[in-house]
């Protein structure tokens, strides 16, 4: 437990983000060198295919994400520490942005494949359904005139939004189906070589600290956000003393 | 005063305020309203495409009339500081809650039952093959619908930005009534109904799932 703590305090403070931002650009840069030169080209579908490399990581990253949204909503419910509303509002963020990409690297993956930009396959609607929900989260952030209560519908939203997903997903896949099936987890074994599955480890894992990276900044973005306005509404002409100063009274 | 009491009263009192100030009889009916007659007109006369599109065209409006009256019911709260009042009062939170979102499924399901009406004498829609599924399809979503928009509707408070963001947040959340709603609808109206039992199960999940939560986050959204 401890480890971790420490583990935890070292990646978010800045050395840590220093160190997460490179490990995740030398990550990307080397899966988008093994996905483009290294790997072979898929047999049917042709160049096209290496779209993969980006569009399931993303799709991952973004699932990810509004899964973090949703836990980091209960602990600020919980414990009304402001710390876990920035985890919330970053990971919304970062995880609009990249449901935005999913669907737009799928539709662009999807015309020469299936013939369609778009298609209103289970897996498809219910993304373009969560990209819409959070639109709302990110939205309802902004409403109130006082912080705290922002917080808390936000909470609320994030909660029932994550929640509402399964509700989603099961009737848009009742209503419809044209997706290959799952290839990687199944019970059988995976159906693609090894070296493009490998490939595509990497990139998830490339996408993954990517994702942390953008989350650790953005939660710094908005702790540096909260001190300026502190600062100001403490004394207008005041300089900021430390940059560590907590004389403002907010729970950390 | 218990749950279910505290919740009567406000149920009591939301339909009272309604049946004396008429809001939704004069502004939300009528908008629905027109919005069956906009469809039909945009779709050309008759014909085997607006039946086929007609269990939608209810849903969607049904929705814009859901949106209508949740705002509206916190409207009558906010006017006067009344929340506060309702908040104080002996007995837990959730009760305004329920209070507020059986008051809207109440209503709700009303305003269904006339937009139905409508769209099958506009439409031409033939006899039912299950009437009895058609109004258990009305009253499941009016009363998930009734659960999020409750739980939803005290975001819309008094400024106008915060109106717009209401359906922004309803919409999406309510994709479940939605499909479910229609599909049901659909197999009520035209069969066959061998299928329905699935889809009126998901619309009691969503009833499940939202009045749950509802009862559970109801106090975040309100407490100040």
């Amino acid at each position: 437990m401890r480890a971790l703590r420490r583990v935890g305090g070292w990646i978010t403070g800045d050395r840590g983000r220093r160190a997460l931002g490179w490990t995740a650009g030398t990550g990307l840069a080397l899966s988008a060198a093994c996905s483009l030169f290294v790997v072979p080209a898929d047999a049917e579908q042709g160049v096209v295919q290496r779209l993969m490399y980006v569009h399931v990581p993303t799709a991952w990253v973004a699932y990810l994400a509004f899964t973090v949204v949703f836990a980091a909503s209960v602990a600020y419910l919980r414990t009304r520490r402001t710390r876990w509303d920035r985890l919330a509002e970053a990971s919304a963020e970062v995880g609009v942005v990249f449901t935005g990409l999913t669907i737009v690297l799928g539709a662009l993956w999807g015309r020469p494949t299936w013939g369609v930009w778009w298609t209103w396959d289970p897996r498809l609607t219910t993304t373009a359904i969560l990209f819409l929900i959070y639109l709302g989260y990110l939205a309802v952030r902004r409403l109130p005139e006082n912080a705290t209560r922002a917080y808390r519908w936000a909470a609320v939203v994030g909660i029932l939004g994550f929640l509402d997903v399964p509700l989603v997903h099961l009737s848009v896949l009742w209503w419809r189906g044209l997706h290959q099936p799952p290839s990687v987890l199944r019970v059988q074994g995976p159906t693609i070589a090894p070296s493009m599955l490998l490939t595509l480890i990497l990139a998830v894992a490339a996408f993954t600290a990517a994702y942390l990276w953008l989350l650790l900044t953005r939660m710094r973005l908005r702790r540096a956000e909260e001190r300026a306005m502190s600062v100001l509404l403490r004394d207008p002409v005041a300089r900021v003393t430390s940059p560590q100063s907590t004389e403002d009274g907010v729970r950390r | 005063m218990g749950q279910l009491a505290g919740a009567a009263v406000i149920v009591a009192k939301d339909l009272r305020v309604e049946l004396r100030g008429r809001h939704a009889a004069v502004l939300v009916g009528p908008f629905v309203a027109t919005l069956v007659v906009a469809f039909g007109l945009s779709l050309g006369p008759g014909g085997a495409a607006v039946e086929r599109l007609a269990p939608g065209l209810l849903w969607l409006t049904a929705l814009f009339g859901a949106v209508l009256l949740c705002r509206r019911a916190y409207e009558i709260e906010f006017d006067d500081d009344a929340m506060l009042g309702l908040l104080l009062a002996p007995g837990p939170n959730s009760a305004v809650y329920l209070g507020k979102a059986i008051a809207i499924a109440i209503q709700l399901a009303v305003l269904e039952a006339g937009i139905f009406a409508l769209v099958v004498v506009l439409y031409g829609l033939p006899a039912a093959v299950s009437p009895a599924a058609v109004a258990a399809a009305l009253a499941l979503g009016a009363l998930g619908l009734g659960g999020l928009g409750a739980l939803l509707g005290a975001v819309a408070g008094t400024t106008r930005t915060r109106e717009s963001v209401l359906p922004l947040l309803v919409f999406p959340l309510s994709v479940p009534m939605l499909i479910a709603g229609a599909k049901a609808t659909a197999l009520a109206l035209y069969g066959p109904v061998g299928e329905l039992g699935r889809w009126l199960g998901l619309l009691v999940a969503a009833d499940v799932v939202f009045w749950a939560l509802g009862t559970l986050l109801f106090d975040y959204m309100v407490e100040d």
